[in-house]
């Protein structure tokens, strides 16, 4: 009686092209659809930070470098992966991420708690010339990095984007965010605690690059970079839980 | 169209069509397939049952078996821990040297400690442990802040200059000529003081005798007055020939004039208690292999 009905069915082009749609779309509704409805698999952190414009600035020096085509951030569920890079990546560590940077490929390793892990010093001379900290490392130089000048004037703008897809900075953050990028590096200026009253006494505010005078790439992709998996402490929490 | 016909050779019925004598055969899905089929179909309902599948508009079915991928690698990781119990838990009662005695628990150590050493500490001190320019030599049998067992214990622990922990270990050289604390000069006579401290012949009896005394004005209230460092302080012996920064002429002038503030990171929330005692006996052992 199935085979009777299909050979009908293949008899009609345009009901036969529906009737494809309408299966392969059953996979989607139950595979897709779900995650715009189902918010219960997102952890909840109320201690989340924002990241600053500075580490902003260094999330796109990220992108725009590449970095996560050889980088992936995000420690799957895996006892090694665990035992290696530390407690698992949970959803929610990447909430403020448009767009998120977990990455598929390992040539280098995982780097989504690489913050705090080396110090800035290290970082600087790693991208600067990643052989002379690790003379087996295949990773490129950017040396660049410690001479551009950061671009400063539109990172307000950055801000403004990320809050349209619904990353809650404040009109107090996106006003400030020049000034901000300016004053993360220069823990002695007078705007320097500005930073830390809008985005959280935890902010690194230091200079980065050893040099607090100038806002450089590398002052932002080190900042960025330190900031790695310590915006919320929901991770090591669910750790603790489960032992 | 739909003439059934049955081909005389094989028994199946063909399709009805006809091109110059030549008929499609119609041949019939086997079987197992169909069984395949259905117990696939079978399968994935009891699953479905089992695990965390179907979706219910805001929530989905937990499964009667109520694992998540958290769960299981949370138990994962409690058998592993589970399993190592019998080692670790003698690792962590023994003292440092107790351990380096015990060939078999040394021979697990030496084991375990190359990849944390590898995915952790190799970063600076290099995967031989023999450090570089700013990065202390693990091997030798000069310690910053102390090479006894607690010491390094201590110093992996809370680490050097780290912010993220609130009991680390301070230590900061000033920047004696971009501060302007010393003139060019002084600068100068200071650093061929310091280098005639391990090589006599550095520089003439005048600059030396001229640093000698810009040191105990400047230094010595870390470095002490012979310029044998100090291990409280975290301040270097400046009269062995071990230079973190490097000893020539130029790079003792960048330290005096730039200062240093080396950063080693706090290894407390990253590694557990027994595993930087492991690390700490294996490093100290290879200070031994070394001699």
């Amino acid at each position: 009686m199935f085979t009777r009905t299909h050979y009908k069915l293949e008899r009609h082009t345009i009901g036969f092209a529906v009737a494809i749609i309408v299966v392969s779309a059953i996979g989607g509704l139950f595979e897709i659809a779900p995650l715009f409805t189902i918010d219960e698999t997102v952890e909840t952190a109320p201690d989340m930070r924002l990241y600053t414009p500075l580490e902003l600035a260094g999330r796109n020096i990220y992108i725009r470098e590449g970095c996560y085509a050889c980088h992936s951030q995000m420690i799957r569920t895996l006892r090694d992966e665990v035992e290696r890079y530390g407690p698992y990546s949970l959803a929610v560590e990447s909430k403020y991420d448009h767009p998120m940077l977990w990455g598929s490929k390992r040539t280098g390793p995982d780097l989504a708690r690489i913050g705090g892990k080396y110090s800035d010093a290290w970082q600087v001379a790693h991208l600067y010339n990643p052989r002379d900290v690790v003379p087996q490392s295949v990773m490129p130089a950017y040396r660049w990095l410690a001479r551009n000048k950061l671009r400063t004037e539109d990172l307000g703008r950055h801000l403004i984007a990320q809050r349209r897809v619904g990353v809650p900075y404040t009109d107090d953050m996106i006003a400030h965010a020049e000034q901000d990028a300016k004053a993360q590096v220069d823990p002695d200026s007078d705007n320097a605690e500005g930073v830390s009253e809008r985005y959280g006494e935890a902010t690194h505010v230091r200079a980065f690059d050893g040099n607090p005078r100038d806002v450089t790439e590398m002052d932002a992709l080190v900042a960025y970079l330190q900031i790695l998996g310590r915006l919320t402490d929901a991770a090591y929490q669910n750790k603790d839980k489960g032992e | 169209m739909s003439v059934e016909k049955r081909d005389p050779h094989t028994g199946y019925l063909t399709t009805g069509h006809d091109w110059n004598g030549i008929e499609e055969l119609n041949t019939p899905v086997p079987k197992v397939i169909y069984i395949c089929l259905g117990l696939a179909f079978a399968f994935a309902l009891i699953y479905w049952l089992l695990m965390p599948a179907f979706p219910l508009g805001l929530t989905y079915t937990k499964g009667l078996l109520g694992v998540s991928q958290h769960s299981l690698i949370d138990a994962d990781l409690q058998q592993a821990q589970t399993d190592q119990q019998t080692v670790t838990s003698k690792i962590a009662t023994l003292s440092v040297d107790e351990v380096r005695a015990d060939a078999g628990l040394m021979h697990y150590v030496r084991a375990t400690a190359v990849p944390i050493f590898g995915d952790n500490c190799a970063a600076c001190h290099g995967i031989d442990a023999k450090g570089g320019p700013g990065y202390p030599n693990l091997t030798d049998n000069s310690w910053l802040w102390g090479g006894d067992a607690d010491a390094v214990l201590e110093t992996l622990r809370v680490g050097v200059n780290d912010e993220q922990h609130d009991d680390t270990r301070v230590s900061q050289m000033l920047a004696f000529g971009r501060d302007g604390m010393l003139d060019r000069n002084a600068l100068l006579s200071v650093v061929t003081y310091v280098q005639s401290l391990s090589k006599p012949d550095a520089g003439t009896v005048e600059a030396i005798g001229a640093g000698r005394e810009v040191f105990a004005a400047n230094c010595a209230s870390c470095h002490g007055e012979k310029g044998a460092g100090s291990i409280e302080l975290g301040a270097p012996d400046l009269t062995d020939s071990v230079w973190l920064y490097g000893g020539d002429t130029q790079s003792v002038f960048n330290t005096v004039y730039n200062g240093r503030t080396g950063v080693m990171p706090s290894w407390e929330a990253r590694l557990s208690d027994v595993d930087r005692k492991i690390l700490a006996t294996y490093v100290l052992s290879l200070g031994e292999a070394g001699q």
